[in-house]
């Protein structure tokens, strides 16, 4: 595999402009949809087939110790080192590139959705124009042709960054330690460890307080996961039953000494 | 153009040439086996501007069979880094566009239909219409004080030209309409950012902004006083990039804004009252001894004593000295310095004298204290004084700081005197011509500086000159004594003017006919021509024809709905756009019977500049080029296209006469070689003639080079006024300096030697970015420090002959004399007449910065309540703004009252829409909001029992809107002088011509009164009152 590649979001320097959304509907030539009223700035309210890129508009209200801030936050599809819709693809559609990015393949996706109930972060969309399913592709074109992505090209204050993971990983670190000198006490970073949540993600943030003020999960895990220990306590109860059965079965072959008629049961 | 392969992997910044794509360089292995996938790998592409807003970020336009497939950020473009914001990242649907117009559409008085026409018979029937209005409406002569007066004016035709057309557009629109005598001549930065010109020019010497957009990185404290990241995003990146380098950033706006959001301090402030929160400023900098006294005694008009018969508002309640209640002007007889004996200003340089300017300015502001601040603008004085003590650090040797402003303070009735509040106060803190410092002066549409520079205004000839008026400038020898000054730099006037009549009228033009200065317009008075007096005069029915070009007047006007009216009572319309504007549907405006619209129609598909050639002037007075990527859609074309062939048309219709007043059509010069299938005019014939050309062979002399007849021009210095040179633009002389070398489409990255990036395309005057950097030396020529240092006087470089030294030397070309050293006295002739070594604003005649400047409603800016206001004003027993413009449009123009209209309304953009709506024809920028809305805060949301999402109508004397509530804590109550005053603020992209529902609505300015700036007749938008009432009825 080539090195693996990533997306910082640094919510810190999001002007909220939206340049990386539309940038990203040019160059994959999504199709516009017409908005839904969702009480702010933001549109759509979530990622849509055709919404692959959403900046999401966060109103903080002043209190006694803060003033107010306005957090605009650049979400994005995380390219996940455990990526739950990969795991879930029952075709082989999802897969990891040389990049490491994960894409889907659209002339073998069938348009089953697990993948769509096995993403932690609400990114995979039905396409219903082609039956597929559809997301951020980390404009895969563009990167196999030495481009960076649509959207950190477009973005006006270099909110948004592409680079190689381990540089973007300790660049981010070095701006949360500037921001917390600065005063900024509560910037933190979202998915940028290796080995952290979902083994690292590949597009990860910092962020401006927790995770749950952008929508984003505090811990974010497969659904997968959830799926196996309920299959371990699946397995468990069909062996339960089984055992019971057998034992039945076995019993069955025993004078049930209690039984008044005896010999049949 | 189309680009080799080489330009491609350069233009693509692919890993092959190593530049930087994303944010930053990665160098990919590129994998040979998908190269292949990538859309754009076998494209042809152009060099592309964007065409939306005035940063002007320079694109690359993909082609493949003829069709662009992508449009995206030229990565090596100094100011941008490849970058675009939402507008510009949409680009490619303005081509690629199933609204687009392409074919002809003409729309016959009462007819409820268009229906298509050929486009020559359009042409010609356009071409018959313009002649005939103008042989109605003609005035050739004019009494003035019992003498005969050539006048040549047409006052039946209106043009709109634009600020979104190229310079070139521009520049043939000025030649062809003074052709035709048309005084009614403007573009829509009248209506954003006219009040600039004169604001900037009477303080600093010319009506631009003063820095670089890269240059903000340098700043150690950046205050916008406009919403700098949501209506200029892309240049925010240098903000932002100061930012992380430590600067401050201060955010002055009514609203929480994006850019609030980002601002280390957000500074709420009440609209309308901009210069008293400048004007505390200004008195903390000076009371606090924060001012920069050495900058301010040598490089201001500081120290030059005033006539002792001169008086402030500080003296007489709110009025300066002069004023005529009667005629409600000012007579400005004692706006005057004490001069010597050598007719120079008489000065103190220790500032100290009573009389001083300086003396003159503290006393006026001494009024502006904290709690004024407070009580006026609703600033908390803690907030206030916390902001003053932050900006104010910014001064002196080692420190600079920047300034942003746009239509907050432009539009207003007294919009020129914001403007001059915050440039006073850049200037006492020495912040002018240095690194990091300046006003950055954002304009609003992609062509604004140029197309205001190209003079399709009212006022005013390419390069500035006065139009003339037939009062004052009978004649050529009256018009040049008048204009000229004494000294500075204007006195080369007679040059540029006569150079550019030997452009239009050619070899018409000669010694013995005052270079046919009668075939120039004059205007009748002052008060007349600009935007809204020609709207009323459509509503009078004076004004009787009307070509608009890429503006959308029934939007963006004010008073919008009385506008509507008055363009159905127009003969006839010509709209050359892209789309069905609301002002080429005028007639079919919901609610109104087309019957009864009696008004001809005549629609021109238009082309967008991804489809011609030319340039644009960027907010930085970047003048950049573009290429034709592909030929215009269908039967449209460009609006040079559609202006050269109506001027051979209208010339061909009037051949043959031999009536005097048909001699500046007949005259004027007329030849750019339309070419190709769609005849388009070659505009780097246009750009020459605005560079300027000899007209005869000119031998070497006064340092001037040899020319032979027809070379291009290399300098305005070299500009005569004997008929020896023709030049559309004088400012623009050196942008083309010989044949071949057209430095607009130069496309060079910066270097790390030069981080103001010379060599992308070329900055008017002389390619100088930083404006006014003589001041960035101390007066002996040194850098004041070594941390701000950009120009010096280099004493050892080889001087202007071969037995002088000395020089400026440093990062950007001189915005002075070359060879005028720092203890270099007045000169008494040439070029720099009565300018020193110590004079960094030498295109004013003292070569000093005007803190104090005569404009016609005052010397120094003073606070006035916008006239509709919820407050009294507590500066002065004078409410209003006494010398500026009300008209009087019988019913049309009622202004409101607190009692009954008890919000305060503000009027804004948004990022992802653009002015008067191109935006609202693309649909992935339609998309990004719900639909028109109002932003109200929660306590007066809750009083109203609104709840967010609910619909409103928001209604003033003129108008009312039904909009959608958005109730947001970014929006504030002001306490003003202890009352609560809730504000409303309304965006005013919508009409009801839009893509998708989204994109339709109510139309914002129908709530704006018709009220002017007395110096440039801008409205007053951005502070009025109104009432808001839950539900749809």
């Amino acid at each position: 595999m080539a090195r693996q590649v990533a997306m910082f979001t640094d919510v810190s320097l999001c002007i909220g402009c939206r340049a990386c959304q539309v940038a990203c509907k040019q160059w994959n030539q999504l199709e516009p949809e017409e908005p839904e009223w969702t009480g702010s700035y933001q549109n759509h309210a979530h990622f849509t087939e055709n919404t692959y890129r959403l900046v999401r508009f966060i109103e903080e209200p002043a209190d006694d110790k803060v003033e107010m801030r306005w957090h605009m936050m650049s979400d994005v599809c995380k390219h996940c080192t455990q990526a739950g819709c990969l795991e879930a693809c029952p075709t082989g559609a999802i897969y990891r590139t040389d990049y490491g990015t994960v894409n889907i393949n659209q002339d073998i996706c069938n348009g089953c959705r697990y993948c769509i109930s096995a993403c932690p972060f609400g990114v995979v969309s039905f396409n219903h124009a082609t039956g597929t399913a559809t997301k951020c592709t980390f404009c895969n074109d563009r990167l196999h042709n030495g481009l960076g992505p649509a959207c950190a090209k477009a973005c006006p204050t270099q909110s948004i960054t592409f680079g190689y993971r381990d540089e973007l990983e300790v660049k981010a670190k070095q701006r949360v330690e500037e921001l917390k000198k600065a005063g900024v006490s509560d910037a933190q970073l979202y998915g940028a460890d290796q080995g952290g949540a979902l083994g690292g993600l590949n597009a990860f943030f910092l962020l401006l307080g927790s995770p749950s003020k952008y929508g984003l999960p505090e811990n974010p895990r497969l659904p997968q996961r959830n799926v196996f220990l309920d299959s371990l306590y699946s397995v468990g109860a069909a062996v339960a039953v089984g055992l019971g059965a057998v034992f039945a079965f076995r019993s069955r072959g025993e004078p049930d000494k209690a039984r008044p008629t005896g010999e049949r049961a | 153009m189309s680009l080799s392969r080489r330009d491609f992997l350069r233009y693509s910044g692919s890993a092959a040439t190593g530049a930087a794509v994303g944010s930053r360089a990665v160098n990919l292995t590129a994998v040979e086996a998908a190269a292949a996938n990538l859309r754009i790998k076998e494209a042809q592409v152009f060099p592309g501007v964007c065409p939306y807003c005035a940063v002007g970020c320079a694109q690359l336009i993909y082609v493949k069979d003829g069709t662009i497939i992508d449009i995206e950020g030229d990565p090596d473009t100094p100011h941008t880094e490849g970058a675009l914001c939402p507008k510009g990242s949409s680009t490619f649907q303005l081509s690629m566009n199933a609204r687009r117009v392409t074919k002809p559409m003409y729309r016959a008085p009462g007819s409820a239909t268009w229906e298509e026409k050929p486009l020559d018979w359009m042409m010609e029937t356009i071409a018959q219409r313009v002649k005939a209005t103008r042989d109605a409406t003609f005035v050739e002569t004019a009494t003035v004080a019992d003498r005969q007066v050539t006048v040549n004016r047409c006052e039946g035709l209106a043009w709109l030209g634009s600020s979104v057309l190229d310079n070139e557009e521009n520049y043939l629109i000025a030649k062809l309409a003074r052709g035709l005598g048309i005084v009614n001549l403007e573009n829509s930065a009248r209506l954003c950012h006219s009040a600039t010109v004169p604001a900037l020019g009477a303080t600093f010497g010319r009506g631009a902004m003063t820095t670089s957009l890269v240059d903000v990185v340098n700043a150690d404290v950046i205050m916008a006083t406009s919403n700098w990241a949501e209506c200029h995003p892309v240049s925010y990146r240098w903000v932002m990039k100061a930012k992380e380098r430590g600067a401050k950033i201060i955010h002055v706006d009514p609203r929480f804004t994006r850019t609030s959001a980002t601002a280390d301090y957000w500074v709420p402030i009440r609209s309308g009252t901009n210069i008293v929160f400048f004007g505390g400023l200004i008195s903390y900098a000076i009371e606090r001894g924060k001012y920069f006294h050495d900058y301010v005694a040598h490089y201001t008009n500081a120290a030059f004593l005033m006539d002792p018969g001169f008086k402030t508002p500080a003296d007489l309640d709110g009025l300066f000295s002069g004023f005529d209640p009667e005629k409600r002007t000012y007579n400005e007889s004692t706006w005057r310095y004490q001069l010597d004996g050598d007719g120079n200003p008489r000065r103190d340089l220790t500032l100290r004298n009573p009389n001083t300017v300086f003396q003159h300015l503290r006393r006026h502001y001494l009024r502006y204290t904290p709690e004024v601040v407070e009580r006026v603008c609703g600033i908390p004085r803690a907030k206030f004084e916390e902001v003053a003590e932050v900006f104010c650090s910014a001064s002196g040797r080692e420190k600079t700081a920047t300034v942003s402003y746009a239509l907050q303070l432009n539009q207003s009735t007294n919009g020129v005197q914001q403007i001059r509040a915050l440039c006073i106060l850049q200037l006492i803190l020495g912040n002018i011509g240095r690194p990091g410092g300046g006003v950055a002066a954002l304009r609003g549409h992609s062509n604004v500086q140029g197309a205001t520079d190209m003079g399709t205004l009212y006022h005013m000839l390419p390069g500035y000159p006065a139009m003339p008026l037939q009062g004052p400038h009978p004649t050529l020898k009256a018009y040049l004594e008048r204009i000229t000054p004494a000294s500075g730099y204007w006195v080369n006037t007679p040059k540029f003017v006569v150079s550019q009549l030997k452009a239009w009228w050619g070899d018409a033009a000669t010694r013995e006919n005052d270079y046919a200065y009668d075939y120039l317009p004059k205007r009748e008075m002052a008060d007349a021509y600009s935007h809204q007096h020609f709207m009323a005069g459509m509503r009078d029915e004076v004004v009787q024809g009307f070509i608009c070009q890429g503006q959308n007047p029934a939007v963006d006007s004010p008073n919008a709905k009385m506008v509507r009216s008055a363009l159905r009572n127009l003969q006839w319309l010509v709209v050359a756009d892209l789309f069905e504007t609301e002002t080429a549907q005028v007639w079919k405006e919901p609610g109104v019977d087309p019957a009864s619209c009696q008004t001809e129609v005549f629609f021109i598909p238009a082309a967008p500049a991804a489809e011609k050639d030319g340039s644009l002037t960027n907010t930085m007075r970047l003048v950049q080029w573009h290429r034709r990527a592909v030929e215009p859609l269908g039967d449209s074309r460009s609006d040079a296209a559609f202006i050269v062939d109506l001027g051979m048309r209208v010339k061909r219709l009037y051949a043959g006469s031999t009536a005097r007043r048909d001699r500046p059509v007949l005259d004027l010069v007329w030849d750019y070689k339309p070419e190709g299938p769609k005849q388009e005019p070659d505009m780097e014939v246009v750009l020459r003639e605005i560079n300027g050309f000899a007209t005869r062979d000119i031998e070497a002399a006064d340092g001037r080079p040899a020319y032979r007849a027809g070379q291009h021009i290399a300098s305005f210095a070299h500009l005569m006024d004997d008929g020896a040179t023709a030049c559309g633009n004088w400012i623009m002389t050196g942008v083309f300096p010989e044949e071949g070398r057209n430095l607009s489409a130069r496309r060079e990255r910066a270097r790390a030697d030069d981080y103001l990036a010379h060599e992308w395309g070329f900055a008017w005057p002389a390619n100088r970015r930083i404006l006014y950097n003589r001041a960035s030396a101390d007066p002996s020529g040194k850098p004041w420090s070594e941390r701000k240092k950009l120009l010096w006087w280099d004493a050892a470089a080889p001087g202007q002959t071969a037995e002088t030294k000395g020089r400026w030397a440093g990062g950007d070309v001189a915005d002075f004399g070359a060879f005028i050293a720092p203890d270099a006295p007045p000169a008494t002739s040439g070029a720099f007449k009565g300018v020193g070594g110590t004079d960094p604003f030498f295109m004013l005649a003292h070569g000093k910065g005007g803190l104090l400047a005569s404009v016609l409603d005052g010397a120094f800016p003073e606070h006035y309540e916008p006239f509709e206001s919820p407050a009294t004003n507590l500066l002065s027993a004078v409410q209003n703004n006494p010398v500026a413009k009300r008209w009087q449009l019988g019913d049309a123009n009622p202004l409101g009252t607190a009692d009954r209209y008890p919000y305060v309304l503000t009027t804004y953009r948004l990022t992802e829409h653009h002015a008067a709506g191109t935006s609202r024809h693309v649909p992935w920028l339609s998309e990004l909001f719900t639909g028109h809305f109002a932003e109200i805060g929660v306590e007066m949301a809750k009083s109203l029992d609104i709840a967010n999402g609910d619909m409103i109508i928001v209604e003033t004397p003129r108008g009312r809107i039904r909009v959608r509530a958005m109730v947001t804590e970014r929006i504030k109550p002001f306490v003003i002088d202890g009352r609560t005053v809730y504000q409303v603020g309304i965006p005013w992209h919508w009409g009801w011509a839009g893509a998708t529902p989204s994109a339709r609505g109510d139309i914002t300015n129908d709530l704006v009164a018709s009220l002017g700036d007395p110096t440039t007749f801008i409205q007053e938008s951005k502070a009025l009152l109104c009432n808001v009432r839950k539900g749809v009825d």
